[in-house]
C-alpha cells in the first residue's frame, strides 16, 4: 500500500484542516478590522493601565494552559493517565480563569457605555473576542468531553493530541487579537 | 511509570525556553504600544511580532517542525495566500464602492 504523503493520522489532519479554516475565518474579522482601525481617523481608545494589566494576566494564563497541554499530551503518549488528568484538569483551569476575566473585561467596558452597538469600535471589539471567547469555552468543553472519555479509556491519547492542537491555535489566534485590538487602542 | 512520569515532566522543561520567548514578546509589544508611533506603524510592528509568536507556537507547540515536511508544505502556503488575498479584497471591495454610480 502506498504510504500517506502527511504521514499523521486522519484524526490529525482532519482537526490540522479545521484550523486552517478557522484561521482564515479569524483572518477575515482581524484584516476587516485593521482596515477600519486605520482608516477611521476619531477610533475610540478606551483601555487604560488596568485593562492591560489584565490583558498581561490574561494573556499569561493562556500561553501557561498551552504549556500544561503540552504536558497532558506528553503524558498521555507515554501512558501516563493520572499525569494527563491532572494536566488537562490544570488547562480546563487555566481556561476558565482567563474566561473569567475576559468577561470580567466586556462588564468594564459596557459600564463605560462601550456595547456591541455602540459604534465601529464595540462591532469590531466585541465580534473578534466573542469569537476567540467562544473558541476557548468550546475548547473548555471539548477538553472535559476528552478527560471524561480518557479516563474511562473509551478514547485514546490520540484524542488528547488533536484537543490540543486545538487549544494551542486558540493560544496562537490570541497573539493576533491582543496586539491587534487591544494595544493598538491604549488612550494615552 | 516512574520513568514515564518523569519523561513527562521533561516536556515541560524542553518548552520552556519557547514559552519565555512567547513571553518576552508579547512584553516587548506592550512596551511598544506605550511609545508613541503613528497607528499604521504601530500596527506593522505588532503585526511583525504576532507573526514570530504565531510561527513559534506552529513550529513547537502545536508540533508542525517534527511533522512529515509535505504537511507543512501543503497546509502554511495555502493559507498564507488566502490571507494575503483577503488583502487584494478588501481594498478592492473599498474602490468597487467608489466606482459604483451613484442613484440620482
Amino acid at each position: 500500500m502506498e504510504a500517506s504523503p502527511y504521514a499523521i493520522p486522519s484524526r490529525k489532519f482532519t482537526m490540522w484542516l479545521f484550523i486552517i479554516s478557522d484561521a482564515v475565518t479569524f483572518g477575515a474579522f482581524l484584516f476587516a478590522y485593521g482596515y477600519l482601525r486605520v482608516a477611521t481617523p476619531n477610533w475610540q481608545r478606551p483601555f487604560e493601565t488596568g485593562s492591560v494589566i489584565n490583558v498581561i494576566i490574561m494573556t499569561v494564563v493562556l500561553v501557561t494552559s498551552s504549556l500544561t497541554m503540552l504536558g497532558a499530551v506528553d503524558a498521555a503518549k507515554l501512558g501516563d493517565n493520572v499525569k494527563a488528568m491532572r494536566f488537562l484538569y490544570s488547562t480546563m483551569a487555566l481556561g476558565a480563569i482567563f474566561a473569567a476575566l475576559h468577561i470580567r473585561e466586556w462588564f468594564q467596558l459596557f459600564a463605560k457605555g462601550i456595547t456591541l452597538s455602540s459604534g465601529l469600535f464595540g462591532q469590531t471589539f466585541f465580534m473578534i473576542t466573542g469569537l476567540h471567547l467562544l473558541h476557548v469555552i468550546s475548547g473548555i468543553i471539548a477538553m472535559l468531553v476528552i478527560a471524561r472519555g480518557y479516563s474511562r479509556a473509551t478514547l485514546t491519547p490520540s484524542h488528547v493530541e488533536t484537543t490540543g492542537l486545538y487549544w494551542h491555535f486558540v493560544d496562537l489566534v490570541w497573539m493576533f487579537v491582543v496586539p491587534l485590538v487591544y494595544l493598538t487602542n491604549i488612550s494615552h | 511509570m516512574a520513568t514515564a512520569a518523569t519523561a513527562s515532566g521533561n516536556v515541560i522543561r524542553k518548552y520552556l525556553p519557547i514559552y519565555f520567548v512567547l513571553l518576552a514578546i508579547f512584553f516587548v509589544e506592550v512596551f511598544l504600544a506605550f511609545q508613541h508611533f503613528s497607528t499604521a506603524t504601530l500596527v506593522v510592528l505588532l503585526l511583525a511580532l504576532a507573526v514570530c509568536s504565531a510561527g513559534l507556537g506552529l513550529m513547537y507547540f502545536m508540533h508542525l517542525a517534527e511533522e512529515h515536511r509535505n504537511l507543512l508544505l501543503t497546509l502554511i502556503p495555502v493559507t498564507i495566500f488566502v490571507l494575503l488575498m483577503m488583502n487584494m479584497f478588501w481594498s478592492d471591495s473599498v474602490r468597487l464602492l467608489h466606482m459604483r454610480p451613484f442613484q440620482q
